[in-house]
């Protein structure tokens, strides 16, 4: 294939993935539940816990907290050793305990776009017109594959943007000043959480076109989120523990399997799932 | 070469047989009417012949394209109407059609001129939630025309529609049908057929069971051309006897005769034997065969029910 077909097949896919994306713009009961959703992990729960951990000195349960993450900290950053008990809880509850929300929230608005991505299509009727369109299988799942990831990478980004400035407002007086993100958080954002996001919307598009109702869809993608959701959990925690290592190879595993995941799911696409069921007269 | 030629498809769906070894030609720039109750095949025919469908068996050429192995190059070249024409609810009419513009490569500035075309323009900036059915067909037309297709493949166009609906879209699809596009139009309504068919498949079981023009099916079902005679009074017609060359189909009973003739060459003699016996003849009108005719004249002699 060469550059001008190229450059031709990503703009006919993209022209499928932006008029996805323009209606979920358009769609604020869609996206508004999502976007409380990222508001109470990105900003609600960190907000909450470290103003607690901030604010109440002294505590038991701050103490216990405390000695449990000593030696988390000690093995994590040289600057958190050197903190009192109170900084320590902050650093450790911002860098560690809230990490999976960097995944929970994009998976969660990637599998609601990619879980009707197809079926949808089928369910409305509109891949009727797809079906008959010269766009090929290839641009169509690809274009379906980029409205889902952009929501969810998008809410990655602007999650961890929000979440950076969370716990440096709150926990940085404690902590010494602005701490976060660290090297290894950047490395889960970056390298690690965009191929699992990947695998996990390649698959979810891959059961939307299997499945007979956007409801099923729905029901098929939180089964499959929420292994991805409790893998890359642990994985988080060795990213963040280990960053220059554990990230990496975590990474470059994960992007295998994406390609892999994506390779499957084309070839299982094809043109007549997008044709409406039970009206072939 | 016919723009539109299957030879011997065959499309199953698990155990369900839904085209059975059809045969079709539409030539081009012509119209053809796949005449046939619900379930008869025509949608799956409509998506065999753009490639949306690969047949079982068979073959499906469209303006000398393989459909199967050359989908792009035949989805290129035709405009479809599906039968509930969907669209995106919640964008405007005009970011529906600027998608559409955009996969076929048609160019955004069409879209104003091809919505005008159809009644549709006044209405583009309106979310396609807020529109009647009939705005929808137009716009589902107007998007199927946005790329100017040298094929249109119309299924059922006018399901959903009040009547006078669907008489102004029927009235839109003859106008541009005689632009020289090759038009195929699912119907199950056969006055919707009724004049504008060059050629008619009627459709049963996945099949065609009968093809030709309408006029060919008319000669071949009905046969003798029938004449209807008006007189005034009832009892004009009882000295009114049989002659070589007609019989009597029908009478009413209250002075209306419907006879079959060999030839409409004979009508002169009638009226003059009518009025010679004193009748007042009011109205003398020939019968084309109407597809109606044809459609239960074919069921009648086939034994068959075209009904799948």
């Amino acid at each position: 294939m060469d550059n001008a077909t190229m450059t031709q097949s990503f703009r006919l896919a993209w022209t499928v993935a932006r008029v996805d994306l323009l209606r979920l713009f358009k769609s604020r009961d869609y996206w508004g539940p999502l976007l409380i959703v990222g508001l109470v992990f990105f900003v609600a729960i960190p907000a909450v816990a470290l103003l607690t951990v901030t604010r109440i000195e002294a505590s038991p349960l701050l103490v216990q907290v405390g000695e449990v993450l000593d030696g988390l900290t000690t093995r994590l950053d040289e600057r958190a050793q050197t903190l009192p008990a109170q900084g320590r809880t902050a650093f450790a509850l911002a860098v560690f305990l809230l990490a999976p929300i960097a995944v929970v929230v994009p998976l969660t608005v990637s599998s609601a776009v990619g879980a009707q991505s197809i079926v949808g299509e089928r369910e409305r009727g509109t891949g009727e017109f797809l079906a008959h369109s010269p766009l090929t299988v290839g641009q169509i799942y690809a274009g379906k594959l980029m409205a889902s990831l952009i929501p969810g990478y998008l809410a990655t980004l602007v999650g961890f943007g929000l979440y950076s400035i969370v716990v440096n407002v709150m926990a940085g007086g404690a902590v010494g000043g602005w701490f976060f993100p660290t090297a290894g958080w950047w490395a889960l954002v970056l390298w690690v959480l965009p191929p699992f996001l990947a695998i996990a919307v390649a698959v979810i598009v891959r059961l939307s076109a299997k499945v007979r109702s956007t409801a099923a869809a729905q029901q098929v993608a939180s089964l499959v989120s929420l292994p991805v959701i409790i893998l890359a959990y642990g994985i988080a925690g060795g990213a963040v523990l280990d960053p220059t290592r554990a990230a990496v190879i975590i990474g470059a595993m994960a992007w295998v399997g994406a390609a892999y995941a994506l390779i499957r799911g084309r070839r299982a696409f094809q043109r007549d799932v997008l044709l409406g069921l039970g009206d072939e007269g | 070469m016919p723009a539109i030629s299957l030879s011997r498809v065959t499309k199953t769906f698990g155990p369900k047989l839904a085209v059975d070894e059809l045969s079709l030609e539409v030539s081009e720039g012509s119209i053809a009417v796949l005449l046939g109750p619900n379930g008869a095949g025509k949608t799956t025919t409509v998506r065999l012949i753009t490639g949306a469908l690969r047949p079982d068996s068979g073959s499906v050429h469209v303006a000398g394209f393989n459909a199967s192995t050359q989908g792009g190059e035949v989805r290129s070249r035709c405009g479809v109407v599906p039968p509930k024409p969907a669209m995106y609810e919640r964008l405007t009419g005009r970011e529906n059609l600027r998608f559409a513009a955009d996969v076929f490569g048609a160019g955004r500035k069409t879209i104003e001129g091809t919505a005008e075309k159809f009644g549709i323009a006044h209405a583009l900036d309106t979310n396609v939630g807020g529109y009647s059915t009939g705005m929808r067909t137009r716009l589902a037309l107007t998007r199927a025309f946005l790329h100017d297709p040298e094929i249109l493949l119309l299924d059922e166009p006018t399901a959903g529609l009040d009547p006078e609906s669907a008489r102004t879209v029927l009235s839109l699809i003859m106008r541009l049908a005689t632009e020289g596009r090759t038009v195929v139009l699912c119907t199950h309504l056969l006055h919707e057929a009724e004049g504008v068919a060059d050629r008619v498949a009627m459709m049963a079981a996945g099949q065609a069971r009968i093809v030709g023009s309408p006029e060919e099916l008319a000669n071949r079902f009905i046969g003798t051309p029938r004449v209807v005679i008006d007189v005034a009074k009832p009892e004009n017609l009882n000295g009114f006897g049989t002659m070589d060359g007609f019989e009597i189909e029908a009478d009413n009973g209250r002075g209306r005769l419907t006879l079959r003739l060999d030839s409409l060459d004979l009508v002169p003699d009638i009226v003059d034997r009518l009025v010679a016996s004193g009748a007042k003849v009011r109205r003398v009108e020939p019968l084309g065969a109407t597809l109606e005719d044809v459609y239960f004249e074919a069921q009648r002699q086939t034994k068959e029910p075209i009904h799948g």
